[in-house]
C-alpha cells in the first residue's frame, strides 16, 4: 500500500512539473520579446549576474516608464551557465518564441556568440555581441544579422597603444611592451592588432600567455621581470587579474604601468587584491558609479517599487552593472530606431531590428536626455561599420574606486578595420557566403 | 507474460549466435530503429533535433567509445574530450586543406587521427593500471589542447583559435537544416554502435574482458597484452573522435580548445557510470540521463515553482536544479550501483516472469 502512495506521489509531482512547463509558454502578441540566455551560477556567476540585473532594470525601467512608445517589453531568461552546449540549448528553446518581435540577443560569452553567430543569421534573429564575440562581424557585408556594438577587442588594443603613445610625447618608438594574456579565443584576439600596432610605432611587443585559469603567474612574471618593459596589458579573465595584479606587487613591477582589457577593468578584479591594485589601469566604454542620472533614476524607480532583479542592492553602480544598462540602452534604442521608421507603437519584427540595429545613431544629446551619459561613447552603425564607435576611456583604480583618466579615445581605424575585412573574406570563403555589396545598398536608400 | 520465449527454438548456430536471440527483442529493436528514423523525424520540431536529439546521440557515440575501452578493456581515461577534440580538429582540417575532400572521408580520418593519439597516450598503460592510468590519461587532456591553442596551424591560422565548420554536403545533398544532420548522425551512430556491440561479443572483445578482469591470467591463456590494450585505445580514440567531429560540423558549428575541457571528460565519465559500466545500451542510457535531466529540470522547475507558488528567481531555479540532479545520481547510483543498463536488465528479467513470479 504505502509502495502504491509513493508511486502516485512520484507521478503526481511528474504530472504538476509537466503541466507547470507548458502553463509559461503564452505570450502577449505585441510585445517586443527578448531571450535573455544569461548565467548566475558556475565560475563566471557573479559577472553574469550583475551585467544580467542591469539589463533586466533597464528593461523593467522602459516598462515602468510605459514601454517602448507604448510596446511593453517582455523576456525569458535561460541559464547557460558559461556554457556553449547549454547556450546552444538555450537559444533553441527560446527561438520560436522570438522570432516575431525580437529583442537583440546578448549571450554576453565569446563561446556562445561564436556557436550561434551562423544559426541567429539562418534564423533570422538579431545577435549582438558588446564588447565580446566575433570581431570580423564588423563587416556587416559578410555577417548581416550580427553586430559587434560599440567597440571590440581589437579596437580596444588600438586605443590603449594610442593612450600610450599621447602620454609618452606622441611616439613609442623603442619602448617594450609586454602583452600578458589568458590563452584563449578571447585573449588570442587583439594579438593581430598590437602586432601591427608594434609595426606601425616600432615598439617592441613581447607575448606571454597565461593559461586558464591563471591563478598562478609565478613563471610569466619572472619572465616580465627579465624583459624589464616599460608597460604590461593584460587581457585577463576572473581569477586571472587579480593574481596578476598581486604578482606584479611582489615582482616589484609597478601597477601603473599596466593596462587591463575592459573585462580585467571591474571592482571583482581590484577589491580582492586589496592594496596591490591602486594605480592599476584598465580600458572601459563605460563608467562606474551611479552618477549618471539613468542609474540613479532605475535604483529610485525600479528598486523603490521592489522589483529590482538584483538582490544584492550593493552591485548598483559597478562596472559590470552598468555596461548591462549601456547594453540595454543601445537594444531598446534600436528598436526606437526601427519604430521610427517602421511605424511607432508596434512591436517591430526580426527584420525591422536588424535595420535598427544596423542604422543606430545615439549622439551625445541623445545620451544626455536619456541620462546615459558617460555610460556609452555615441555610436553609429551602418552595412560596413556594425561596431558603430571603436572608443574606450582609460580609468584607475584609487584604491576604492575608478577614476576615469581619459576622454573618448578612438583606436587606429585606417589600420584596425581592413583586419576585420580580411577576416570577414575568409570567413565568407570558407562558408561560401556571397557578401551584400553595401556600397549598392547605401545608394538604392 | 508477453515478454517469454517459450517456443522459440534455434536450430542453427547462426540463429544462437545473433545479437538479440530473443523474437521480442528483435522486434523491438526494430520498432526503435523504425522510430528514430522514421517516425522521429516525422514529428519532432526543430528544437528537438538541434538541442536534444542530435547531442544525445553525439554523446552516446563518445560514451561508448569511453565504455569501450573502461567498460570492457577496464583501462580508466579521463581524456575523452580531448579525443574528440583531435577528432574536431582534424576533420576541419581535412575539410579545409583538402580540395574537394568528401566530408564522411574526413570523418572517418579524422577517427583514425584520434586512434593514432590513442595509442600514443595508451601507451602508458602497458605499465600502469587503475588510478595511476587515469592520471596518465589527464595528461592527455591538458596537452592536446595545450596543442590546439599553442600552434595556429591547427586552427587554419584564427586569429582567436576559434574554428568555425564549413557546412555539410555529400553526394551533391546539403545537410544544412536541423533534421537532415539528425538524421545524417543517427546514421553514423547506429552503424558504429552495431560495430561496437559485434566487437564485443568476438575474439577482440572477449580478450579485452580478460584483460579487464585480470590482466596475468589473460597474459598467461595467451592474449597479447600490447595489442589488446592499444587496441582498445585505438577503437575507442576512433569513437571519440568521430564523435568530436560531428559535435563540431552537425552540432555547434564552431568550436574552440577550452571547450573541450575536463569537465567534458568528466560528463563522459559519468554517463558511463550511470548508465552502466561494460554496456552498450548503458552507454545510450547514461547519456540520456546526464544530458537530458538537466533540460527537464530547467523547464519543469520554473513551472512547478509558479504552480505552488514560491518566490524562486532564475539563479535559484538554477541551484535547485544542480543539487536535484546530483541528489538523482547519488539516488540511482545507491539502489543500483551498476547503473541504469543494469536496472533495465532486471526489468527485463521480471518481465519473462510476470505475471507469476513464484
Amino acid at each position: 500500500m504505502f509502495k502504491k502512495t509513493k508511486q502516485f506521489a512520484i507521478a503526481a509531482l511528474s504530472a504538476a512539473c509537466v503541466v507547470g512547463a507548458f502553463s509559461t509558454a503564452a505570450q502577449a502578441a505585441d510585445d517586443q520579446y527578448f531571450m535573455l540566455p544569461d548565467y548566475r551560477v558556475g565560475p563566471y556567476g557573479a559577472n553574469g549576474a550583475s551585467w544580467y540585473g542591469g539589463f533586466i532594470d533597464y528593461l523593467t525601467y522602459v516598462n515602468m516608464k510605459g514601454g517602448i512608445d507604448g510596446v511593453q517589453i517582455t523576456w525569458d531568461e535561460c541559464e547557460t551557465e558559461y556554457n556553449n552546449a547549454k547556450g546552444v540549448e538555450c537559444y533553441e528553446r527560446l527561438k520560436t518564441k522570438a522570432k516575431d518581435h525580437p529583442g537583440p540577443i546578448h549571450v554576453m560569452s565569446t563561446g556562445i556568440s561564436y556557436a550561434l553567430v551562423d544559426k541567429t543569421a539562418a534564423d533570422h534573429l538579431p545577435l549582438t555581441m558588446m564588447g565580446y564575440g566575433l570581431t570580423s562581424a564588423v563587416d556587416g557585408s559578410v555577417f548581416p544579422w550580427a553586430f559587434p556594438l560599440v567597440t571590440t577587442y581589437q579596437m580596444q588594443a588600438s586605443a590603449i597603444v594610442k593612450f600610450l603613445k599621447d602620454k609618452n610625447g606622441g611616439s613609442l618608438a623603442g619602448k617594450k611592451i609586454v602583452f600578458l594574456y589568458h590563452d584563449s579565443a578571447y585573449g588570442k584576439e587583439p594579438i593581430v592588432a598590437l602586432e601591427a600596432e608594434s609595426r606601425l610605432n616600432k615598439f617592441g611587443l613581447v607575448e606571454i600567455p597565461v593559461a586558464h585559469p591563471g591563478n598562478e603567474q609565478g613563471a610569466q612574471w619572472q619572465r616580465i621581470r627579465q624583459e624589464n618593459p616599460d608597460y604590461v596589458i593584460m587581457w585577463g579573465w576572473g581569477v586571472m587579474n587579480m593574481t596578476a595584479i598581486k604578482t606584479a606587487q611582489k615582482m616589484g613591477f609597478p601597477r601603473d604601468r599596466m593596462i587591463g582589457s575592459w573585462w580585467a577593468g571591474s571592482e571583482e578584479d581590484v577589491v580582492p587584491a586589496g592594496d596591490a591594485a591602486k594605480g592599476y589601469m584598465s580600458a572601459t566604454w563605460n563608467v562606474s558609479g551611479k552618477g549618471a542620472p539613468l542609474i540613479a533614476d532605475i535604483e529610485k524607480t525600479v528598486y523603490g517599487a521592489g522589483k529590482g532583479n538584483l538582490s544584492d542592492k550593493s552591485k548598483i553602480g559597478t562596472i559590470l552593472y552598468n555596461r548591462g544598462v549601456s547594453a540595454a540602452v543601445a537594444s531598446v534604442e534600436a528598436i526606437r530606431t526601427a519604430q521610427a521608421k517602421f511605424g511607432k507603437g508596434k512591436a517591430m519584427n526580426a527584420e525591422q531590428v536588424r535595420w535598427g540595429l544596423e542604422n543606430l545613431n545615439i549622439t551625445d544629446a541623445r545620451l544626455k536626455q536619456l541620462g546615459a551619459t558617460g555610460l556609452l561613447p555615441e555610436v553609429k552603425t551602418s552595412c560596413d561599420n556594425h561596431e558603430g564607435s571603436g572608443k574606450v576611456k582609460l580609468q584607475q583604480w584609487d584604491g576604492a574606486k575608478w577614476a576615469v583618466l581619459s576622454d573618448w579615445i578612438e583606436g587606429n581605424k585606417s589600420l584596425i578595420h581592413p583586419l576585420f575585412q580580411a577576416e570577414a573574406k575568409k570567413y565568407a570563403k570558407e562558408k561560401s557566403i556571397t557578401p551584400r555589396d553595401c556600397a549598392a545598398e547605401a545608394k538604392k536608400k | 507474460m508477453f515478454y517469454r520465449e517459450t517456443g522459440q527454438f534455434k536450430v542453427t548456430y547462426a540463429a544462437d549466435q545473433q545479437i538479440f536471440p530473443i523474437r521480442q527483442d528483435r522486434i523491438g529493436v526494430a520498432l526503435l530503429l523504425f522510430a528514430a528514423f522514421v517516425a522521429v523525424p516525422a514529428f519532432a520540431s526543430e528544437y528537438w533535433f538541434t538541442a536534444i536529439l542530435t547531442p544525445f546521440l553525439i554523446f552516446a557515440l563518445a560514451a561508448l567509445g569511453l565504455n569501450i575501452l573502461t567498460g570492457y578493456a577496464g583501462q580508466l581515461s579521463l581524456g575523452s574530450a580531448a579525443f574528440m577534440a583531435v577528432g574536431a580538429y582534424a576533420a576541419y582540417n581535412f575539410q579545409v586543406r583538402v580540395e574537394g575532400m568528401p566530408v564522411l572521408v574526413s570523418f572517418i580520418l579524422a577517427g583514425l587521427t584520434s586512434a593514432g593519439v590513442g595509442i600514443l597516450f595508451g601507451l602508458p598503460s602497458l605499465r600502469i593500471k587503475g588510478f595511476y592510468l587515469a592520471v596518465a590519461t589527464l595528461a592527455a587532456q591538458f596537452f592536446i589542447v595545450w596543442c590546439l591553442t599553442k600552434f595556429p596551424y591547427l586552427s587554419n591560422d584564427s586569429s582567436s583559435g576559434v574554428i568555425s565548420l564549413p557546412g555539410i554536403r555529400i553526394f551533391g545533398y546539403e545537410f544544412a537544416s536541423p533534421r537532415s544532420q539528425y538524421l545524417l548522425v543517427l546514421t553514423i551512430v547506429s552503424l558504429l554502435a552495431l560495430a561496437a556491440k559485434n566487437m564485443v561479443r568476438s575474439t577482440t572483445g572477449r580478450a579485452w574482458m580478460a584483460v579487464r578482469d585480470m590482466d596475468v591470467a589473460a597474459e598467461v591463456i595467451g592474449i597479447r597484452l600490447m595489442r589488446t590494450k592499444l587496441l582498445a585505445f585505438a577503437v575507442s580514440s576512433f569513437y571519440c573522435g568521430v564523435a568530436g567531429a560531428l559535435y563540431a560540423f552537425c552540432y555547434l558549428g564552431s568550436v574552440e580548445p577550452d571547450g573541450f575541457s575536463l569537465d567534458l571528460s568528466f560528463k563522459i565519465l559519468f554517463m558511463i557510470i550511470v548508465g552502466g559500466v561494460g554496456s552498450i545500451i548503458g552507454s545510450f542510457l547514461g547519456a540520456a540521463f546526464i544530458l537530458l535531466l538537466p533540460i527537464f529540470l530547467d523547464v519543469a522547475l520554473p513551472g512547478a515553482a509558479a504552480l505552488l507558488h514560491l518566490p524562486f528567481d532564475n539563479a535559484t531555479v538554477s541551484h535547485i536544479q544542480l543539487m536535484v540532479f546530483g541528489a538523482l545520481i547519488m539516488f540511482f547510483l545507491v539502489v543500483e550501483p551498476h547503473g541504469l543498463a543494469r536496472l533495465w536488465q532486471i526489468a527485463k528479467e521480471k518481465l519473462r516472469l510476470w505475471p507469476f513470479p513464484h
